[in-house]
Formats: structure tokens, C-alpha cells, sequence
């Protein structure tokens, strides 16, 4: 564990502490989040047969840096209407609920900011800290279309916890562990122990788990989608009808702060969708260190496999909005309630018969 | 000894020092000039116009009901998730009888519509094609029969 072997260098838990939790903000999400945007850009200008930002470096790969000083420049207006305190709370509550979520999530073997016996539980209920901080902008913006966004948002992000929690549950009987280190750790192997495939072990109930841990990990990459507000579920936001929804009113640095923490989001959910059902940090073909002999290298190509993982997820949301329409908000609750709850108990139901036989 | 925890406020403090420095460090750098314009409320360049506190659908208040129910559902059933495989079927039938009173519940609201939202009611627009005719036919039948002869 990283943070064991730093507090034994340093010989202090709270120094240890800090540095275990500046890791992965400044090692993941800030190199991320620039690199996710130009992402974006790039893929939906490929996607429609244009070439994105050119002029900035080559291919525009410094893009990103360059909005970043920029939006630092910019003025922060604050309409007279606003409710001062709680708009300026919102863009720090945002980014608390996106960034304590990666407080539990494993990067690699050794490198996750705490040893949570609850992780999954604990990822779950901070996510829905956000609904909180979203609410909060709305309201406080005083502006029509932050607060239809807002409303539409906290119904959206609450019904779609539902499925992912009924997935997350049926994991669980399968599993019987709720830490996802310990999840990662099972998933150990080759490709064919992650939980998508039935899990590790070879037997009848394996092979019976398969159709069903997929429909499981369909439901809960969908209600995932919904809970980060990407197209086709971005009716929170969606620009044609609500201007920017819950954030029309923020400028300048609070507006980049929704923006990273949206980032941070993506990857999250990206992160937890693979720990679930696609192994987590672990090579699906085995170790090259392992191999070789060389133990120093196996956690370096567990950081690799985690990445390449949570990149593709990325891709694929950002594929999805660039190939979906958006949802009407009377679709995107019939979805919810009609189609992926029902699915979810079934699927419970089904998997916990399993299990126990 | 710092706990688990103990940890994640850690994580937390340093989320909310983060953003407090970089909105800092920007108001360092950036102008501040306001003017009666930029201090309106965002209304797509109109004045603002009316109080921003609108009507809502009565449908979010029940979905917030309703979801009330079911997150307390799930809460109840990770123990159960956790436990039952020690009990064996006996267990799988403890929680296949709570989640089937549940569903009982659920196939209930549905059954009274209170999943169902509004749909937007789909009017196409229609060509009264009676009157376009008549006013083609009187309004040209002179002509055609000129053009004939």
C-alpha cells in the first residue's frame, strides 16, 4: 500500500496522508482532464468529417493549455440576482463529490487512497453528493433555465442511482466482498475471470452467470451514462432548449471548476464500470514482469491497464454523443422506471437463485 | 493514527483547497469590471422577464417519493446480498419475499400512473385539402378552358 510505505518514510500519517491524496489529482485527473477535452474535440470533429483544432501546436495537442490560461483571464460575473454564498459553495461542492469518489478506487495494487471495506457502498453514496452541489447552482443562480436544469438534473441523477445500485447489489451475491480492491483482486488472471465472463473459478454457475453479467453491465454502463449527464442523457444541459443548464450563470474559473469536475466524473464511472465487470487494474493476458522475473514492473503495467481501460470507456461515452439523439425527459424516466429497474430485480432475482444453487 | 476514514477527509479538504486556490489565483490575474448589462440575469440577451421561480411538473415530487422508497430498499438488501449465501435457499427466499412485496408495490404505482409522464401530444399538421382544391379549380378553371381553346 502506497500510503503504508510513505508514512513509514516519512514517519507521519497526516503528511503521508496528503500526499497519498494529492496522487492522483495531479498524476490522473489534471493530465486527464486535458487530454480527455482535446479528446473530445478531436473524436467529434473525426466523427463528422472535420479536423478539430489545428492551428495550436501540432494537431492542436495544446489546445487544452491554452484554454485553460485563457479561461484563467477571464472576468467572473455574478449577476445581481444571485444568492452569493451558495453560488459560490456549488463549483467546490461539485468538485468534493466527483474527487472523493477516486478516494476508493484502485489504480493499481498498491496505489489506492484507502484500504475502504465499504469502497463500492461509499463510491455510491458520495456520487449522489452531486445532485446536492447541482441543486445548489440551480437555485442559487436565480435564472430560469439553471434552475429547469437543476430540477430535471436531480430527477435524473436520483432515479438512474437506482439501477446501479440493484447491479451493484447482484454483484455482491455473486461475490460476497464489497471493497473493489478486493474485487480487482479476484478478477486476477486472465480475461476470462473478469465478472463480465461469470467471474474466477471453473464451474456450471460460471457459465450459467454469463448472459445475465451482461445484461448487468449494460444496465449499469447506461445509468452511469445518465448519472454523468452525457448525451443521450444530457437533457440537464442540453444546450439547444437550456443554454448550459445548471451552470448558465458561471464564468471564468467556477465555470472550468464544473467542467473539470464533469471530466473527473467520466472517468470515475468509467473506472468503476471496468473494477466491476472488466477486471479493474488487471492484464487481461497476464503479467510481462511477472514473466520476466521483474516485480518492480507489475504494478506499472497495472496503472497501463487501468488507464487503457477507463480511456476506452471515455471513448465510448463520447462516441455515444456523437451518435445518439437526445432523450425527451418523459423517454428518459420511462427508461429509467419501465425498463432498466424491472431489468435490474430480474436480474437480481435470477443471479441470487444462482449463486446459492 | 489516521483511519480509513480519516483519509478520505483528507481527499476532501484537499478537493476544496484545490478549487479555493485556482479561483484564488485567477481573481489575481483577471479584470473586474462590471456593467449594468453584465450584471442582468443570463436571458439569451432579453431582459429578464418575470421571477425566475417558475412552475414545475408535480411528476418530480413523486419521483423523489418514490425513489425515497427504493434507496431505502437497497440499503436494506446489501446485508442481505452480504449474508444470505450461509443460509442457503432458506436465505435466497428471505430476500426473494421482500423484493417481491417490493415489486408488488411498484407494479401498483405503475399501475396508477404515477410513472407515467406527460407525453408530448404530437399534432401534424394538416392539409385541408377540400378548400385548397376549390380555390385551385374556381381560380383556374377559366383560364384552363382559355388555354385549351
Amino acid at each position: 500500500m502506497i500510503f503504508d510505505w510513505l508514512s513509514s518514510l516519512i514517519g507521519n500519517e497526516i503528511i503521508a496522508g496528503i500526499i497519498c491524496a494529492c496522487l492522483p489529482l495531479f498524476l490522473f485527473i489534471l493530465p486527464f482532464a486535458l487530454v480527455a477535452v482535446l479528446m473530445e474535440r478531436k473524436v467529434s470533429a473525426h466523427m463528422q468529417d472535420r479536423l478539430g483544432p489545428m492551428r495550436t501546436g501540432y494537431h492542436g495537442i495544446i489546445q487544452t493549455i491554452a484554454d485553460i490560461l485563457k479561461l484563467f483571464q477571464k472576468e467572473d460575473i455574478m449577476s445581481n440576482e444571485v444568492d452569493k454564498p451558495l453560488f459560490n459553495i456549488a463549483p467546490v461542492l461539485t468538485f468534493i463529490g466527483s474527487y472523493a469518489a477516486f478516494a476508493a478506487i484502485p489504480f493499481t495494487s498498491n496505489f489506492i487512497g484507502t484500504k475502504l471495506d465499504l469502497g463500492i457502498v461509499y463510491i455510491l453514496g458520495v456520487s449522489s453528493f452531486g445532485v446536492v452541489s447541482i441543486l445548489m447552482a440551480g437555485w442559487s443562480s436565480n435564472n430560469k433555465y439553471s434552475l429547469l436544469g437543476a430540477m430535471r438534473s436531480a430527477a435524473q441523477l436520483v432515479s438512474y442511482e437506482i439501477p446501479t445500485f440493484l447491479v451493484v447489489v447482484t454483484l455482491i451475491t455473486v461475490t460476497g466482498t464489497t471493497s473493489l480492491l478486493n474485487l480487482s483482486e479476484m478478477q486476477t488472471g486472465h480475461f476470462w475471470n473478469w465478472m463480465i465472463l461469470g467471474g474466477p473459478g471453473l464451474n456450471l454457475t460460471k457459465f450459467l452467470l454469463i448472459p445475465f453479467m451482461i445484461v448487468g453491465a449494460v444496465i449499469v454502463f447506461i445509468s452511469t451514462l445518465a448519472e454523468v449527464n452525457r448525451t443521450p442523457f444530457d437533457v440537464p444541459e442540453a444546450d439547444s432548449e437550456l443554454v448550459a443548464g445548471y451552470y448558465t450563470e458561471y464564468s471564468g474559473m467556477k465555470f472550468a471548476m464544473f467542467f473539470l469536475a464533469e471530466y473527473a466524473n467520466m472517468f470515475a464511472v468509467s473506472a468503476i464500470v471496468s473494477a466491476l465487470f472488466f477486471g479493474g487494474y488487471q492484464s487481461p493476458f497476464g503479467y510481462l514482469g511477472n514473466l520476466l522475473g521483474v516485480s518492480w514492473l507489475v504494478p506499472f503495467e497495472q496503472l497501463f491497464w487501468f488507464t487503457l481501460k477507463g480511456c476506452l470507456f471515455v471513448f465510448v461515452q463520447m462516441w455515444l454523443r456523437w451518435t445518439l439523439p437526445r432523450l425527451r425527459v418523459d423517454q428518459l424516466m420511462t427508461l429509467c422506471w419501465k425498463y432498466l429497474i424491472p431489468f435490474a430485480f430480474a436480474n437480481l432475482l435470477i443471479v441470487g437463485l444462482l449463486v446459492v444453487l | 493514527m489516521l483511519t480509513d476514514f480519516g483519509n478520505i477527509f483528507i481527499f476532501i479538504l484537499l478537493a476544496a483547497v484545490f478549487v479555493v486556490f485556482a479561483i484564488f489565483l485567477s481573481s489575481l490575474i483577471r479584470p473586474a469590471r462590471p456593467t449594468q448589462e453584465k450584471l442582468l440575469t443570463y436571458e439569451c440577451g432579453e431582459n429578464p422577464e418575470g421571477s425566475p421561480w417558475v412552475k414545475f411538473n408535480i411528476r418530480f415530487y413523486v419521483i423523489a417519493l418514490i425513489f425515497l422508497i427504493f434507496d431505502v430498499e437497497v440499503v436494506l438488501l446489501l446485508p442481505w446480498a452480504l449474508a444470505y449465501k450461509s443460509f442457503g435457499i432458506v436465505g435466497y427466499l428471505v430476500g426473494f419475499t421482500f423484493l417481491f412485496v417490493l415489486g408488488l408495490g411498484m407494479a401498483y404505482e405503475w399501475r396508477k400512473g404515477d410513472l407515467q409522464w406527460d407525453r408530448p401530444k404530437i399534432v401534424p399538421p394538416v392539409l385541408d385539402i377540400k378548400k385548397f382544391d376549390t380555390t385551385i379549380i374556381n381560380g383556374s378553371e377559366p383560364q384552363k378552358k382559355a388555354s385549351v381553346l
